[in-house]
């Protein structure tokens, strides 16, 4: 009873029949920080992942440097 | 999780807003939250001549999609930095701005550092002291004064940046973290137009990097995935996964600390701002007075030429 959930070409594998968020915290990856798709359609974490399911991670977080104070 | 105006499947629930919406009305929603914002920070009109920082990631390239759908006037800027990081990293985020502008029938503006300049942003960055091995302090600096001198050259009454709730909560994170009060003085969602320098906006500053992601999704608009190479690492996601970490126990923690710093500066905490908040390093945090360069016409804090000027060989050109 697995499911997967694909970020940045890592694999992990994930009880089926929990919801995405608690999947995620499983695997250690912060909900704010990804956006949980099936099939190509966005899903929310509330979101019951079925046995075998293929969910993929997009990343959504990035920015350099560029803009922030170098004081820091 | 329905959408709480049709009732249909929802795709992105914002727990800060307590809302869900579906495949439909998340993007109307957007676009109907980004007018909201033009309006109230009061920055820019239908009838002004926008100038839109294209960067081919999801931000800059949702703004102008939003822009677009509004009906603004406005235009792109991409600026090619020569970073290849085993990727080619700017030829693709150039190929998708430009697939982008193609699209619509957008017009957009291309300015390549390496054929203007001469130098990629990581040779400069080698080569200036600057840079001592960060390129992102010299691409900051460059992508600035190319920005401010292309909205001035090119006559645009505004120029427009993607910048979001994440990246204006991580740099006020950073700056108060150390009382970089100069600094704090000007972060604005809207800054008024100086000598030689537009008028500057940011009307996704309370949209949260998560909801941009997924308006360029469920608008199809491919956008750069792979983050800059020399972005890995970064304090400012750091900082950003910092936020992050407090929003996912108390949703709404980075909106209400970006809101509520804005609110003080109303109050009057701050005084108001005086220059881009952006451009602190290169025209001095603390609002001395500004001083013509001679080369390119930007402000600067000392008499001379200014910073990028200093650090490029050559009299810029496009």
């Amino acid at each position: 009873m697995t499911a997967k959930l694909i970020l940045r070409n890592k694999e992990y594998e994930v009880k089926a029949g929990t919801t995405v968020r608690h999947a995620l915290e499983k695997i250690g990856v912060n909900s704010e920080s990804v956006l949980a798709t099936h099939d190509g359609v966005l899903i929310t974490d509330d979101e019951i992942i079925l046995e075998g399911e293929v969910i993929k991670l997009v990343a959504v977080i990035s920015g350099g440097d560029g803009g922030v104070s170098p004081h820091e | 999780m329905k959408c709480r105006k049709c009732g249909q499947k929802a795709i992105i629930n914002m727990r800060q807003h307590k809302l869900a919406l579906c495949q439909e009305h998340y993007p109307e929603w957007i676009v109907e939250q980004a007018q909201r914002f033009i309006e109230k920070y009061h920055m820019f009109s239908r009838e002004e001549r926008v100038l839109v920082a294209v960067s081919g990631g999801k931000d800059s390239l949702s703004l102008w999609d939003i822009l677009w759908r509004l009906g603004y006037q406005a235009d792109g800027l991409y600026i090619g930095l020569g970073i290849d990081g085993g990727f080619d990293y700017s030829d693709e985020s150039r190929r998708l701005a430009e697939k982008f502008a193609a699209e619509r029938g957008l017009r957009l503006h291309i300015v390549d550092i390496p054929e203007t300049y001469g130098e990629t942003i990581p040779l400069m960055a080698d080569r200036t002291t600057r840079g001592r091995g960060r390129p992102c302090a010299v691409c900051g600096m460059t992508k600035r004064h190319v920005m401010n001198r292309v909205a001035r050259d090119q006559e645009y009454d505004v120029l427009v940046t993607g910048h979001n709730l994440d990246d204006e909560a991580a740099v006020l994170f950073a700056n108060t973290l150390n009382w970089a009060v100069g600094y704090l003085r000007r972060q604005s969602p809207v800054l008024g137009a100086r000598t030689g320098m537009p008028r500057k906006a940011k009307p996704l500053c309370r949209f949260y990097e998560r909801e941009m992601a997924a308006y360029a999704l469920v608008r199809g608009i491919e956008y750069i995935y792979d983050e800059c190479p020399y972005a890995v690492g970064s304090k400012t996601i750091y900082y950003k996964e910092i936020l992050n970490t407090m929003e996912n126990d108390r949703p709404g923690a980075k909106l209400s600390f970006y809101l509520s710093f804005l609110q003080a500066k109303e109050g009057g905490l701050f005084a108001p701002p005086s220059i881009g908040d952006d451009e602190a390093e290169e025209y001095g945090a603390s609002g001395e007075a500004l001083h013509t360069c001679p080369t390119c016409g930007q402000p600067t804090t000392a008499p001379g030429e200014c910073a990028f000027c200093r650090m490029v060989s050559r009299t810029p050109q496009i």
